[in-house]
């Protein structure tokens, strides 16, 4: 692959003589580090539509359209920067949306290095276009200029009725489209607001909340319902929604959170990252006593894991006012699973990483609160089923680390609630959904799933592909065209 | 918004709420809670369901008024509403038929255990109904409680009313006076319930409780409710809340219900320093 972009890169600039290729990208303002770590207000202020254009102006408009096939959702890369490099924000809104329902939130969020700039042209021998960003300051851009962004046209009603569950990216995907084609939809939420991980989740600093309300507001102009504080599997199973509706879809994530299964786990002062992070960012702990709900952190905190979840938990415990705030990560860096932006952001503001290196008990004091943790170093072994390398523990290395918060971000597994309240519906080994990739289809007839509860946990950009290809499939169905 | 439409002061501290909740209404066990939020600012807090009507669409909450929420929520009155309610959460109570079972209630729990109560004795068992309190005036729906149950026996901390003492010592002089008992529910307080295993476990008397840990989502998200029982973590929103007393790790499950004591008491010194006047008028 390296050596086709050194081709592409060639090759393009051969088609653009009169081009002068810039390698550099144009640097995004950001809040300080020293600033920021204190402060709740969103880490990145976006480019301005000078600092856009000039960026849009490095795109080579390649013909191949590498990038865009490192999309999940294939989004027209190309043309909506062009767009962006004329000025013609409208035209760029309208591209992006064709694809991405989501923009302003993608561009903010998805792992762009590993997706559609790790196929830019431009990385071979500089920085690759900043797409993610061009697609954050168009969102703004729209969300700032809402009345010139002309409405898109729904399909006139079909006079079915489509019953979507959970409110995250997957199921506001599958609703809004849905809800295009004509199709009457209502999103059953759990939770007492929508939006799924993007606002239980994923701080206000990396992801303002506002921007996810305008994302639900929209949703919600296209007429869809949204019904909140209602769980399928306890208030209504599937199969009651199916006598009520054609087609039900299921976007439920995956919200369980996982622990490490060590003596004193259950310690005051230690928290799941679900918990922790649901506090600070739905319940806004942040704002206490402002807000009701308290949130506690200690002097030294320790974060376990790896992923964008760790990252976030870690910075979230700064801003709280930890003042020391440890990643503690059992393989090593070129391992970890978080997007390379968020890494680099948090130790910029001072998180400490301890890499290779795993808990293995909790130290109490006699209040029953954690005052220390045992961990033990690991060294990396062959690869396990992954392809990453399997840590394994050194033994006789063990050594303690005084801390008084814990919070324990291992990743998580789909609820048992829906599989368990839904006869005919199949599982994994590792509580997932079975469904087809292709349509979203489960095992039961009319039930779709996509997102997090079928892939595990995965990203914002694969739970909205999930969701759009479900929608497609539901339609198909729902207009007789195709069975299920 | 879930509209109020009755309420009453049940004690000094405790209240009566009917409340318009109708997907809950439907769905309702005994032994099952809600998680509701007062206000935009709200925290969500669990409350046991102490009755439901699905043809109204309405259910029943009892609460003892403790912190900030709670009274936030004492100052509702008929015609408003609150901001959230969603549930029915936890497992439903084990009901089957056991024979003479004692349902022990403590201030919030002689709410909560009306459900249960009734249910147990619909399905044929003979229900002894034990009914806790401080003092005379914080008893409450006596009546309500002897209609559900066969036998209703009351306790107060200082004898103005019944035997003198609490719930567990009216288990022990059941099981003194060599009564048969073959299983015994307490809903209360942390403390009432740990006293009322204590009391039965050396005579083998199966005895269920109903753990109050703080709560989040109530939905097996966070992971906040989590208790020990016989040496493994359950999440008491999904796995309970109800569960065997004897195997519940109490000393954890009371620090742990303390832990934003701190907190607590900041909020509520704030929030009634703004709201005093309210509280008078009340
Ligand atoms: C802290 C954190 C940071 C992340 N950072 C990134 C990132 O930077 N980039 C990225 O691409 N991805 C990131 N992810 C992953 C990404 O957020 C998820 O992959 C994505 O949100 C999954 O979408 P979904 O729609 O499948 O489910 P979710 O977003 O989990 O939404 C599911 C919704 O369903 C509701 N629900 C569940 N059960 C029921 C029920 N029984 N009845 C009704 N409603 C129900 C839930 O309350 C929730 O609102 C992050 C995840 C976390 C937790
Ligand atoms: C499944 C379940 C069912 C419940 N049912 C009822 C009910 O029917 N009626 C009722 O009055 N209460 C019930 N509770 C307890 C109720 O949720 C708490 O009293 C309430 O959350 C306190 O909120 P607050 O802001 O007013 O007080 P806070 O300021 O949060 O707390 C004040 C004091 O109450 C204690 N406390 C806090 N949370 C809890 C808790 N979850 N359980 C016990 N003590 C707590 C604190 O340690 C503190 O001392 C239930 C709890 C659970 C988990
Ligand atoms: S949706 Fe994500 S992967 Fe696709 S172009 Fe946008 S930022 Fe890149
Ligand atoms: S974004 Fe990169 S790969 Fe895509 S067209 Fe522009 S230069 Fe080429
Ligand atoms: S309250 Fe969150 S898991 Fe039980």
């Amino acid at each position: 692959m390296a050596a086709d972009r050194e081709n592409g890169l060639a090759e393009e600039k051969e088609t653009k003589k009169k081009k002068v290729v810039r390698y550099e990208r144009v640097p995004m303002p950001k809040q300080e580090p020293e600033v920021r770590r204190r402060n709740f207000n969103e880490v990145a202020f976006g480019y301005t539509e000078a600092l856009a254009r000039d960026e849009a102006d490095r795109c080579l408009q390649c013909k191949k359209r590498p990038c865009t096939e490192g999309c999940p959702v294939n989004v027209d890369i190309p043309e909506f920067i062009a767009a962006v490099k004329e000025g013609r924000f409208e035209e760029a809104v309208r591209i992006l949306k064709r694809k991405n329902s989501l923009p302003g939130i993608c561009g903010r969020v998805c792992p762009q290095e590993v997706q559609c700039e790790s196929r830019c042209t431009l990385g071979r021998k500089g920085t690759p276009v900043a797409i993610g960003r061009l697609e954050r300051f168009c969102a703004d851009w729209a969300l700032a200029n809402r009345d010139r962004v002309e409405s898109v046209e729904k399909a006139p009603p079909t006079g079915k009725r489509v019953a979507v569950v959970g409110s995250g990216p997957a199921g506001l995907t599958a609703a809004s489209d849905l809800a295009l084609l004509g199709h009457h939809v209502t999103i059953f939420e759990a939770l007492h607001a929508a939006g799924g991980v993007l606002v239980y989740g994923i701080p206000e600093f990396r992801l303002p909340k506002h921007i996810v309300q305008a994302e639900v507001e929209y949703v919600r102009s296209l007429g869809v319902e949204l019904v909140l504080d209602f769980v399928v599997g306890r208030a209504a199973t599937v199969d009651e929604l199916l006598a009520e509706y054609d087609a039900v879809f299921l976007g439920t994530g995956a919200g369980l959170p996982m622990f490490l299964n060590i003596p004193g786990e259950n310690l005051n002062g230690i928290y799941s990252a679900n918990e922790f992070l649901t506090r600070v960012n739905l319940m806004k702990a942040y704002l206490f006593p402002e807000y009701d709900t308290p949130v506690k952190v200690g002097r030294r905190v320790a974060v376990i894991g790896g992923g964008n979840v760790a990252m976030d938990a870690s910075r979230c415990a700064l801003r709280l006012g930890a003042e020391e705030v440890y990643i503690v990560y059992r393989r090593s860096r070129a391992e970890m699973p978080a997007r390379l932006e968020e890494v680099e952001n948090a130790e910029e503001e001072g998180v400490h990483f301890r890499f290779l290196t795993n808990p293995v008990r909790f130290i109490g004091d006699e209040r029953d609160w954690v005052k220390a943790m045992e961990c033990i170093e690991m060294e990396l072994g062959e690869p396990d089923a992954s392809g990453r390398r399997r840590p394994v523990p050194k033994p006789g290395s063990e050594f303690v680390m005084e801390v008084d918060t814990v919070i324990v971000s291992l990743g998580t597994t789909p609820n048992p609630l829906i599989a368990q309240t839904t006869p005919g519906l199949e599982t994994t080994r590792r509580g997932t959904l079975v469904a087809d990739e292709a349509t979203g289809k489960t095992t039961k007839r009319r039930v779709w799933a996509g997102g997090d509860i079928v892939t595990g946990a995965a990203t914002v950009i694969s739970a909205m592909g999930a969701g759009r290809r479900a929608s497609r499939s539901i339609d198909a169905f729902l207009r007789g065209l195709e069975d299920f | 918004m879930y509209g109020i439409l009755e309420k009453e002061k049940l004690a000094p501290n405790v209240i009566h709420f009917k409340i318009e909740a109708p997907a809950v209404a439907r769905k309702a066990r005994p032994g099952q809670f809600v998680i509701l939020r007062v206000d935009e600012k709200g925290e969500r807090i669990p409350m046991s369901l102490a009755g439901w009507d699905p043809a109204r669409g309405t259910i029943d909450i009892t609460f003892l008024v403790v912190g900030t929420s709670t009274r936030k929520l004492s100052l509702l009155n008929p015609g408003a509403g609150v901001l959230n309610v969603a549930g029915p959460f936890g497992r439903p109570a084990e009901v089957e038929h056991y024979g003479e079972v004692v349902c022990a209630a403590g201030c919030f729990g002689v709410g909560a255990i009306l459900p249960v109560a009734a249910a147990l004795k619909e399905k044929g068992n003979r229900v002894v109904a034990v009914m806790e309190g401080r003092s005379k005036a914080f008893l409450f729906w006596e009546d309500r409680l002897r209609a559900v149950s066969d036998e209703l026996v009351v306790a107060t901390g200082d004898g103005s009313l019944g035997r003198k003492g609490w719930a567990n010592d009216v288990i022990a002089d059941l099981v003194n006076a060599g009564r048969r008992i073959d299983r015994v529910i307490a809903v209360g307080c942390t403390f009432m319930m740990m006293e009322c295993s204590k009391a039965t476990r050396s005579h083998g008397i199966p005895t269920v409780v109903s753990l109050t840990p703080i709560m989040v989502d109530g939905t097996g998200m966070c992971g906040c409710c989590r208790v020990q029982v016989g040496g493994q973590t359950r999440f008491a929103c999904v796995d309970g809340p109800e569960f065997d007393g004897h195997q519940v790790d109490w000393d954890l499950l009371i620090s742990k219900q303390k832990s934003y004591l701190d907190e607590e008491l900041r909020s509520l010194n704030l929030w009634e320093r703004a709201n005093w006047h309210k509280l008078m008028a009340r």
